[in-house]
């Protein structure tokens, strides 16, 4: 594991996703009203891109015709067959139990430690009066 | 939003070929006006498509997503799901070795429609569009040749039309028929795909205003999609048991985007009734089941998950290796990844079968 650069904070505000590819995969960066989380972006159930799906409410029922709508923006659904994910944990809405999409680790550094290594951002401009999204993986 | 566009991926096979057997091209009403008369385009333009279903405009049922629609697959210079042939190349034709692709349009079409010359009118346009909009541009697009089901004598006029026509994969019908397909009202519809030397394919859905339920119209999206199979079931019931393929020897059935885990139960069901009830249908000469593994073939989406993989490879190799053909569906909500969707256990020869050499055999493609 090791930390990458993808994006600076100020290039996903919150509501908003980033696709970024780290070592050949793809990983759906979101901001959660300042807060940031990686999922991988293939779906597990037949390998749609998650950072092509909407994002949607935690909807539950408790009995037929009453519903409850919480949690807005914290679903992803699979722009396929609609496969739901909790952005926060990266399990899945029908069976959290047993599947899930993989989560990475998200920090946010400020651009003058990372000028100091050891994180991997040569493609990256990075400014020292910046923060940045870092990634492990 | 924040979103960089998917590169086709490399697939490490490269020598596979794909036949798809069900792809969704989307024409506008202004698409088909050079193709309509006059008089059917003052028509469609001030009565529109009247449908024999309860909403004249839109669905019964609302869709999964927009336009039943893959979500990443509305083109990002706008217009519908593929309306754009350049984003359906970079999303699908080019990213998949697809070597042909049939198409299978959907609406509008004039299938179904309450007004019989109008839905005659509507199926020569639909058709020259599939080879004027689509094929030309591109020679994987193979047509359907769309026909006014429910009028046998402008059904003919159709299929004579395009018959020796080799940009013509199959004939086009629904499974929501006005009444069951097996009925003498059909035969012609038969006789004319065989004179023509195509195969009948029967795509799920249709607005013939019967419901997806063998009784009443249900309450949900999940059992317009879930009831394909027993709607399927009927049909293919009918055909059998009205004596259609003692009938029509040469008849060949593609039963289109309906799974296919409905097939066997059913087999045995005729199969036992039959053993008990041959008096009530003398014209069958042999079991029920025989019929169906003789003359109906699958597409593969969308494919059953069964909770073992060997369920579903049982039911495979009931229907016959030879009868199952991969489609995908596209640009459709419920589409189907080649590499992704067949049971992965399937042994190479198999797969190659499911993905092109059966459709290569039954549509006589080069």
């Amino acid at each position: 594991m090791a930390g990458h650069v993808v994006a600076a904070v100020d290039e996903i505000p919150p509501g908003q996703r980033k696709l970024v590819a780290v070592n050949g995969r793809n990983i759906a960066v979101f901001n959660l009203g300042g807060e940031f989380f990686a999922l991988n972006d293939r779906c597990p159930h037949r390998g749609g891109s998650l950072a092509h799906g909407i994002q949607t409410a935690l909807v539950e029922s408790k009995v037929p015709g009453e519903y409850l709508c919480s949690r807005p923006g914290e679903m992803v659904k699979c722009p396929w067959h609609g496969w739901a994910f909790d952005i926060r944990t990266g399990k899945s809405w029908c069976d959290p139990a047993r599947l899930r999409v993989r989560q990475y680790p998200v920090t946010v550094k400020p651009g003058a430690e990372l000028v100091e290594g050891p994180y991997q951002a040569e493609s990256f401009p990075v400014r020292i009066e910046n923060n940045y999204i870092v990634i492990e993986a | 939003m924040n979103i960089e566009l998917r590169q086709p991926e490399l697939r490490s096979n490269t020598r596979l070929k794909i036949v798809d057997v069900d792809i969704h091209p989307k024409s506008s009403i202004e698409d088909l006006k050079p193709y309509l008369s006059q008089r059917w385009w003052d028509h469609l333009t001030t009565y529109g498509q009247r449908t024999r279903q309860g909403y004249l405009k839109g669905f019964p049922y609302p869709k999964m997503q927009p336009q039943a629609s893959r979500r990443d697959a509305w083109p990002p210079d706008g217009g519908l799901p593929a309306s754009n042939l350049n984003f359906m190349k970079q999303q699908f034709l080019d990213a998949y070795p697809i070597e042909y692709a049939i198409m299978n349009p959907l609406s509008p079409t004039g299938q179904g429609d309450q007004n019989s010359e109008f839905s005659a009118a509507m199926a020569f346009a639909a058709n020259e569009f599939q080879l004027e909009g689509w094929h030309k541009q591109d020679q994987r697009l193979l047509a359907s040749v769309v026909v006014p089901f429910e009028d046998a004598d402008a059904t003919r006029v159709e299929v004579k039309r395009r018959a020796g026509d080799k940009r013509f994969a199959h004939v086009l019908l629904k499974t929501r028929t006005n009444d069951l397909l097996g009925k003498k009202q059909y035969w012609p519809v038969y006789e004319a795909a065989i004179e023509a030397g195509l195969p009948i394919g029967i795509h799920v859905f249709g607005t013939s205003g019967r419901p997806a339920s063998n009784t009443g119209w249900p309450s949900f999206y999940i059992e317009d999609m879930t009831e394909h199979a027993s709607c399927c079931q009927a049909q293919v019931a009918s055909l059998v048991l009205e004596g259609v393929f003692e009938r029509y020897p040469e008849l060949k059935i593609v039963m289109i985007e309906a799974g296919f885990g409905w097939m066997p139960p059913l087999g045995w069901r005729m199969d036992k009734n039959w053993k008990k009830l041959k008096a009530d249908v003398p014209h069958l000469k042999k079991a029920p089941s025989e019929y169906m593994r003789e003359h109906i073939w699958v597409s593969t989406q969308p494919m059953e998950e069964a909770d073992t993989p060997e369920q579903l490879i049982d039911t495979m190799r009931w229907i016959g290796w030879d009868r199952i053909m991969y489609s995908s569906d596209y640009p459709h909500w419920d589409f189907d990844d080649p590499f992704l969707a067949l049971p992965p256990s399937l042994d190479e020869k198999t797969r190659n079968m499911i993905l092109c050499e059966n459709a290569r055999s039954l549509y006589r493609l080069g």
